[in-house]
């Protein structure tokens, strides 16, 4: 059951990863689309396509909580009292970010617009860095079994300050091969070449990050880039081959095709990631079985998630049926 | 971390009751065929989706806040006290979902099958509530565990969930939701009727949420009397500080108002024996006092005087609230109308403030008055606080934080209102009041999180998967 749970929380990691991540990146485009002339459209796409799922993809970040202090306390407690600084930031990040989204929809003036723009950009750069950092530092094993770890080195050492600029790249990087569909959906074929533009740089960052990281990975976290190179190989093969593909048969792919490799390379990654640390929940000292709950706290997780697929999963079905029709009504 | 929670209890009632009053609307509207009552429910359903997105914001941060302040009461007692939590997750998913869909449904679906996908949301705003209050629950009467050596070794999941707290916290909790929703909302309608508006729409809306209050609110005296009991029986220090009592000792006094300093009560008014003829109802019934609590966990005198007031302005709000629902009753009985009085008006539109009130100060009463612990008889609240970082400053931060999105939130709610209002001239003047009870097409062009996206809805790849 430990396994099961873990197994669980790791889901939860990973679609936030790629929905959330999604989510942040667009952020980034906001930020670094130039002057309120220069970068119009490109936000004005970004707007639409983000409107309707502004924070839902946040209640991944919810579930993965929930599930790490009902699930594994003692981690949770080691990581919360250790990883303060950047879990702060990224709770704040979350916050600015959603209400600065939302209200400059409603904002009039230009110069409240850009309060709340500005808001928004700059926390979706902010928060996926903090959670790669959070990566980082859980990866190196930077947090102490009991807590109290170093506030600041645990946090600010080679592989969480790679950790969360890779993090920052993959949301971008995700974030423009959506938009290049949504582009491509709209028929504007010059937003479209701007956002591949983008997503060719951000993935060319990433993977460079990548190398750095696996560098990093040697010197400062031997036993993760020992099984990266062991058991989690295949998927950083897999990893690799699926951007390598994105990257060369970006032109002649469709935007769909071209957002299965960018989601496959990502969630590669990441299922690397954890696969490389399996056992262990925190560095080398604290693994999965000793954190966990008692077992019937285990036990009824599971069933509380057998619960929320059985109700959850027939009413997400009806909305999107209703979408889906209220979109042929409209069309 | 009190003050996250207190603004995120203020939005329960939202989320919870305010689907149910505008449910409410919804059935008026499809079973008389009241064109009034669809519009009001149709921009309600829209208010809620903006407060239930600043609710799950909020609800973020607490579960950050859970970690970074209380570490060590999530470390140690996650595997109890998660689980409750685990639970809220289905429902806060569930009503996500299904206020997606209704508010989505306008207009797309028939109006009997669109009124019955707002039942769902009702119904997980109630189970939502219900599963933090039972967490609520559990630290003030902790059960379904095994403690060996400080570590949790066993967990019942059930007696977690159904602690011996839970019935009387949360429907005490459930129907205080639905009285300041109805409060609330009527308040915002009669404040509209003092200044002039007094067309049909606004009588309709302040009738739907007035009654629903009036109609809650003796019940929820009795739940309160009830409650307030069961507290005498298993929560006794809380007891103690609620009645101000230092001495363990029959005959109790109700003491109102009044301060506790060095040990003794001083002020106040006290009524002879009322306080053990209300908890065992004769005045030979023994009340635990202060004495009777370990001194190292005894509650400052501070502590004890915060529960004791808050408690009394709880009780004194309930009982203003009482007085406007029978004054409403009576009126009704008379006239079969809504009194229309100035006086009348003006007590309503003062009601919301006063039901608000009455949720803090009793949501005040089960906090503060557990304290020292956090959870009673387990953790000390100084042993669960962080000791990392600089309290003070994260504080600082949050409240700026919550301030901001407060502030930002009255105001989106305020430009909705004044949209509508000016949307509404414009029908009067042109003399086209629609007459089909569908969509005000411009009603539509206020885009808020879960609704359908206005200009044109767009395919996002994300709906699908979240």
């Amino acid at each position: 059951v430990t396994d099961a749970v873990a197994a669980v929380l790791f889901v939860g990691v990973l679609l936030y990863s790629v929905l959330g991540g999604a989510d942040f990146g667009a952020g980034f485009w906001d930020l670094t689309a130039g002057g309120v002339e220069r970068g119009r459209r490109p936000r004005q796409l970004i707007d639409r396509t983000m409107a309707p799922v502004w924070e839902a993809n946040h209640v991944w970040l919810i579930f993965c909580l929930v599930v790490l202090w009902t699930g594994f306390p003692a981690a949770f407690q080691a990581i919360t009292t250790t990883l303060y600084v950047p879990l702060w930031l990224a709770a704040l990040g979350i916050v600015l970010r959603g209400s600065g989204f939302a209200f400059r929809k409603v904002a009039v003036r230009t110069a409240e617009q850009r309060v709340n723009s500005a808001a928004f950009a700059v926390s979706s750069v902010v928060t996926p860095f903090c959670f790669g950092a959070v990566a980082g530092g859980l990866a190196s094993g930077r947090v102490p079994a009991e807590g109290g770890g170093d506030a600041l080195t645990s946090w600010l050492n080679p592989t969480s300050l790679v950790g969360g600029s890779l993090a920052v790249a993959v949301c971008a990087y995700l974030a423009a091969v959506f938009l290049i569909a949504e582009a491509r959906m709209r028929h504007d074929n010059e937003l479209e070449g701007w956002f591949r533009r983008r997503a060719l740089g951000a993935s060319v960052v990433a993977g460079a990050l990548a190398l750095v990281g696996i560098a990093a990975l040697q010197a400062d976290a031997r036993r993760l880039f020992d099984r990266l190179r062991g058991p989690g190989l295949p998927l950083v093969v897999g990893s690799v081959a699926a951007g390598l593909a994105a990257l060369i048969l970006h032109r002649r792919l469709s935007p769909q095709a071209l957002r299965v490799l960018a989601v496959t390379a990502v969630a590669a990654v990441v299922c690397g990631w954890g696969v490389a640390q399996y056992p262990y929940l925190l560095g080398t000292h604290l693994t999965v079985g000793e954190a966990a709950s008692p077992h019937p706290t285990l036990v009824s997780i599971m069933v509380v998630l057998a619960g929320a697929l059985v109700l959850c999963g027939p009413s997400l079905v009806l909305l999107y049926l209703l979408q889906e029709r209220g979109r042929l009504d409209e069309a | 971390m009190a003050f996250t929670l207190g603004f995120h209890i203020m939005l329960v009632p939202f989320a919870l009751a305010f689907t149910m009053i505008m449910l409410v609307a919804n059935y008026r509207g499809v079973r008389h065929n009241d064109r009034d009552a669809l519009l009001l429910a149709q921009r309600w359903s829209k208010v809620a989706a903006v407060l239930f997105a600043v609710g799950a914001v909020s609800g973020t941060v607490l579960t950050f806040e859970m970690g970074l302040l209380w570490p060590r009461l999530m470390g140690a007692f996650g595997a109890a006290y998660g689980i409750p939590f685990a639970v809220e997750g289905i429902f806060f998913f569930l009503e996500a979902i299904f206020i997606s869909i209704y508010i989505y449904g306008w207009e797309r679906l028939p109006p009997w099958p669109h009124l019955w996908s707002g039942v769902p949301v009702v119904l997980a705003g109630v189970g939502g509530t219900a599963s933090v209050v039972a967490a609520n629950g559990w630290m003030n009467l902790p059960g379904g565990m095994t403690i060996r050596d400080g570590r949790v070794v066993d967990v019942r999941p059930l007696a977690v969930f159904f602690n011996r707290a839970f019935w009387y916290e949360s429907v005490h909790m459930l129907l205080a939701a639905y009285l300041v929703a109805g409060f609330v909302v009527a308040s915002v309608y009669a404040a509209g009727m003092l200044r002039g508006r007094r067309e049909r729409y606004h009588r309709v809306g302040l009738l739907i949420a007035l009654t629903v209050a009036a109609v809650v609110m003796p019940l929820q005296i009795f739940t309160g009397d009830l409650a307030t009991r069961q507290v005498f029986h298993k929560e006794q220090a809380k007891f103690a500080d609620i009645e101000l009592l230092p001495r363990t000792s029959d005959h109790v006094p109700e003491t109102l108002g009044g301060v506790m300093v060095d040990g003794r009560v001083r002020y106040g008014v006290k009524l002879p024996a009322v306080a053990s003829v209300l908890a065992g109802f004769s005045a030979d019934t023994r009340i635990h006092g202060l004495d009777t609590v370990p001194p190292d966990v005894r509650p400052t005198d501070r502590l004890v005087t915060t529960v004791h007031l808050s408690f009394d302005v709880m009780v004194a709000a309930s009982f203003l609230l009482l007085g406007l629902s029978l004054w409403y009753a009576v009126a009704w009985r008379r006239r079969h109308d809504l009194p229309t009085g100035r006086w009348f008006l003006r007590s309503v539109a003062t009601s919301g403030l006063v039901a608000v009130v009455a949720l803090e100060s009793g949501w005040i009463v089960t906090e503060v008055g557990r304290q020292p612990w956090t959870i009673v008889g387990v953790l000390l609240t100084r042993d669960a606080v962080t000791t990392s970082g600089n309290l003070w400053w994260s504080f600082g931060a949050v409240v700026a934080v919550y301030t901001a999105i407060g502030t930002s939130t009255v105001w989106v709610l305020r430009r909705m209102g004044a949209h509508w209002r000016g949307r509404e001239r414009a029908t009067i003047k042109a003399g086209d009041e629609r007459g089909d009870g569908t969509t005000d097409a411009t009603d539509v062009d206020i885009e808020v999180p879960y609704g359908p996206p206005a200009p044109r809805p767009v395919p996002s790849p994300k709906v699908t998967v979240r």
